[in-house]
């Protein structure tokens, strides 16, 4: 063993121009030796340089010292002032540093409100968040946005550095502005930590070290902080998904399923559900190079056989029977737009989602946000860099959960089939929402699917489906505790889903079913494949309905 | 035993996600093979990703004719021992008109015998996806490389056609002619390669270890005498050096440094307490950095 297996943690750093990003993130990496001495001479040199000319136009006052070892940090990672001055497109960088035992990955973001892109790129994949606050300026909108954007893309921890504490006197009053002003705000959003700490990214204070200008302050200093958070393992706590990636198909005798466990843990001998068929399999062997495992867990990359020919492929999801995913067709999801172009609702889009790839199109746009003061207004379309919710509907169903339940699994990505460009990110929020609710009515959809432990739906059967069959899932959700009743024609499904309950109705004809649909468009209707097995059937359906605790 | 997982395992699991993507979306993939440890690396990353099976790509090595002769066998011994298909492309005509790493400019001979070639043989087999070695933490300007990399029917890199990526979700599309350069080593430093290498028993070109070689003294970097057609300046005189190589090119061009280092374990801890960027041996980089300068300040006064 080497002695250098270390944890992996993805950090996003985030502020507005100025506010001394550059500074924090070569000072990290200064003072944790990401930096090579060729790389430190280089900026020595251009510290000079600069100084000199600041000189030489009589700027005394931004020169400071007029050290020969004087290091302006700024210039480790610098390159976006640059290029912003050359009109080049700003974007997220990414930076390495090893601590004692992690491994920091720097998602470099510069978070100027227009860059809503980037920070959400940057954002994805963090385990942690770091927002800059000048000091002088205190907490400003750009500073609320960030913290906004960081929950919404589900980062878990937030530390707030408040910077140039040096040029505030180091005064704990200003500090503690700022922390009472924020920390409210930032614990209404959903983290699961929210740490402040007063800094001086060019001084270095409580940046690896504790300041003694900071006496006041118990709370140690930023890099501590980002060694003492929990290693990120709570998705291999989480139920079982495994998208299939690629089939390996050496010879005849040997069929692998590669792919990454993007969460939970599978042995060999469980019991297996291959979505979309809904068969049934079992877990023969997990294989990789080094040889076969009893267990792998999220995130490993590996190959399973499974005891059954089955047919599955490339998008299909492996799951454990009793934790199924959800499995939708219309679905309300929040978006970033990236596109150039508008969201057009006309238009036909392709979203990429785990390992498979669906056409789609978006209904409606049910509203954007209002980054200015974080409020949702209506809107008809997104723009570039625009956050809004949307209710969109797919050829084939995304076997999927909720974001804030899956990051993997509750996200996609959406490519304009025009350009083969990415136009937007989406976040899954939940099913169609409105079946379950009633005009005039003030209990609401969420009341009525608490009451009954189970959310509304319209379940469209395949046309021809027999009656008897219909009636014996009608009993079998009965029997699990589900309110389910037979509706013959739209109307009165819909009523029944408006009631809270779960509407089935199997169409005798295509032509019926064009009906239905036509009645149902803008409510929830799940269209399910042939309940060959009605037992398994109102397992699944149930699953999909049930609220979880 | 349920430890965690390392960040050595979470950037091998990443690596095998990125090259099955590739696999399962492009059509016609190929691997670039520059003989060096990260195309090592890579390499026995793609072998994880589909084994059982045999790789799905084959590689391709753009032979500049001026690498180290050690390079060269090692390849062929390396290929031979597990059977991979190893394409070679050279730009012959440009290497028979004469052009070397003597008397042209590092740019004219990069895009003579390197760029050129890699496009030439992209077009030739169809190739729409090239994996490459290169990591971010090389330099600078490569910090904001994406993992998958478009250029259109030109070959051509253009920063606003660069898609966002979020998530682990890669947009692989492309059109007719259009292709992806995939980097599967992103997010991995110098430093989890060696301490990779060390960990799976990576095999590597011995050049990589410190042994005496000719080297010869020329502003300050140190270059090997490899074969006889290294141009000698007068008064200078190859002498024995216990050198190593941190990163492996064209011999005329590649910098080697002093070092005592015949191990992995050896190397690494030398790494760390000579702390020089792994580029610094580089005279073709050097070059570049250089003429970005010039240009900027060009367009500065
Ligand atoms: N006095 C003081 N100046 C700072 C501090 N941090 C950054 N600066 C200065 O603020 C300016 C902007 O910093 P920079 O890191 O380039 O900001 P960025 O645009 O957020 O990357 C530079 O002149 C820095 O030297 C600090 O803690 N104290």
């Amino acid at each position: 063993m080497s002695g250098y297996e270390k944890e992996l943690l993805r950090l996003a750093v985030v502020g507005s121009v100025d506010d001394g990003k550059s500074t924090l993130i070569g000072r990290l990496l200064f003072e944790c030796g990401g930096l090579f001495e060729d790389q430190v001479a280089s900026v020595k040199k251009a510290t000079a340089k600069r100084a000199a000319e600041h000189l030489g136009r009589g700027l005394q006052e931004l020169v400071g010292t007029a050290d020969p070892e004087a290091l302006d940090f700024s210039l480790f990672t610098d390159g976006l002032r640059a290029e912003r001055e050359q009109g080049i497109t700003i974007d997220v960088a990414y930076r390495y540093f090893s601590s004692g035992k992690r491994k920091i990955i720097v998602a470099d973001t510069p978070g100027h409100l227009q860059y809503t892109r980037n920070m959400a790129t940057g954002a994805s994949t963090a385990d942690a968040a770091v927002i800059l606050v000048d000091a002088r300026l205190g907490v400003l909108p750009q500073t609320r946005r960030h913290a906004y954007l960081s929950a919404l893309l589900g980062i878990p921890y937030l530390a707030v550095a408040v910077n140039k504490m040096d040029l505030v006197g180091f005064d704990p009053e200003v500090f503690a502005r700022i922390g009472s002003e924020l920390g409210d705000f930032c614990r209404s959003l959903g983290f699961e930590q929210v740490r402040l700490f007063p800094v001086s990214a060019s001084g270095g204070d409580n940046v690896t070290r504790a300041s003694a200008r900071t006496p006041w302050h118990q709370d140690g200093t930023l890099l501590g902080w980002l060694e003492s958070l929990p290693h990120q393992r709570r998705l291999d706590q989480a139920p079982l998904r495994f998208p299939v990636q690629y089939v390996l198909r050496p010879h005849l005798d040997y069929r692998g399923f590669a792919g990454q466990v993007v969460s939970g843990r599978v042995s060999v001998g469980d019991e297996l559900l291959a979505l979309p068929s809904g068969r049934r399999t079992r877990v023969t062997a997990i294989d990789t190079f080094e040889g076969q495992l009893a267990q792998a867990s999220s995130p490993q990359s590996v190959a399973l056989r499974l005891s059954d020919e089955i047919d599955v492929g490339r998008g299909d999801l492996l799951v454990h029977p009793d934790q199924a995913p959800l499995s939708l067709r219309r679905l309300e999801a929040r978006l970033v737009w990236f596109g150039e172009r508008p969201l057009n609702t006309g238009h036909r889009y392709l979203i990429k989602h785990s390992t498979q790839t669906v056409s789609a199109r978006f209904e409606q746009v049910l509203g954007r946000l209002e980054l200015e003061d974080l409020s949702e207004v209506p809107a008809d379309s997104l723009a570039l860099n625009d956050i809004g919710r949307v209710r969109l509907s797919t050829a084939r169903p995304l076997l999927c959960d909720r974001y804030r339940d899956n990051r993997h699994t509750g996200a996609f990505i959406v490519i304009d089939p025009a350009s083969n460009d990415t136009v937007a990110a989406g976040m899954i929020l939940e099913a169609v929402q409105e079946v379950g609710g009633q005009e005039g009515s003030l209990v609401t959809a969420e009341q009525r699917a608490q009451r009954l432990g189970h959310q509304a739906a319209v379940v469209l059967l395949p046309t021809g489906t027999a009656p008897s069959v219909v009636q014996r899932l009608e009993q079998g959700l009965i029997e699990r505790g589900l309110l389910a009743a037979i509706a013959r024609d739209p109307e009165t499904a819909s009523a029944l889903a408006g009631a809270g309950l779960i509407a089935l109705v199997a169409p005798g004809s295509p032509a019926m079913l064009r009906g239905f649909q036509d009645v149902l468009r803008g409510s929830a209707s799940l269209e399910l494949r042939p309940p060959n097995d009605p037992e398994r059937w109102v397992g699944e359906l149930s699953a999909a309905l049930e609220l979880r605790s | 035993m349920t430890s965690p997982p390392s960040h050595l395992d979470l950037l091998e699991a990443e690596s095998i996600h990125i090259l099955r993507e590739t696999v399962a979306e492009l059509a016609n993939p190929v691997m670039l093979y520059s003989i060096g440890k990260d195309s090592q690396v890579l390499l026995h990353l793609a072998r994880k990703a589909f084994h059982p099976a045999p790789l799905p790509f084959p590689l391709l090595h753009v032979d500049t004719g001026w690498k180290f002769r050690e390079m060269y066998s090692f390849r062929d011994q390396f290929v031979a021992q597990h059977r991979l298909r190893l394409l070679i492309h050279r730009n012959e005509a440009a290497l028979a008109s004469g052009i070397n790493p003597f008397d042209h400019t590092s740019q004219k001979y990069t895009h003579a015998v390197k760029t050129q070639p890699l496009l030439e043989a992209l077009k030739l087999h169809g190739f729409d996806a090239a994996f490459g070695g290169a990591r971010r933490d090389e330099e600078k300007s490569r910090a904001k490389e994406r993992v998958f990399s478009f250029r259109d029917s030109q070959g051509q890199w253009d920063p606003r056609r660069q898609r966002p990526e979020l998530w682990s979700l890669f947009n692989g599309r492309v059109d007719a002619g259009e292709s992806m350069r995939v980097f599967p080593l992103s997010n991995w430093t110098e430093l989890d390669v060696w301490h990779y290498v060390l960990r799976e028993r990576i095999p590597v070109v011995p050049l990589y270890f410190a042994a005496p070689r000719p080297v010869i003294e020329r502003s300050g970097t140190l270059l090997m005498v490899d074969d006889e057609r290294m141009r000698l300046r007068p008064g200078e005189q190859p002498s024995l050096r216990r050198v190593r190589f941190r990163t492996l090119g064209c011999y005329p061009l590649s910098g080697a440094i002093d070092s005592s280092a015949t191990t992995v374990e050896a190397v690494i801890a030398e790494m760390q307490e000579a702390r020089q960027s792994e580029r610094q041996g580089r005279l073709i980089d050097h070059d570049e950095e250089g003429s970005m300068e010039l240009k900027k300040r060009e367009g500065y006064f």
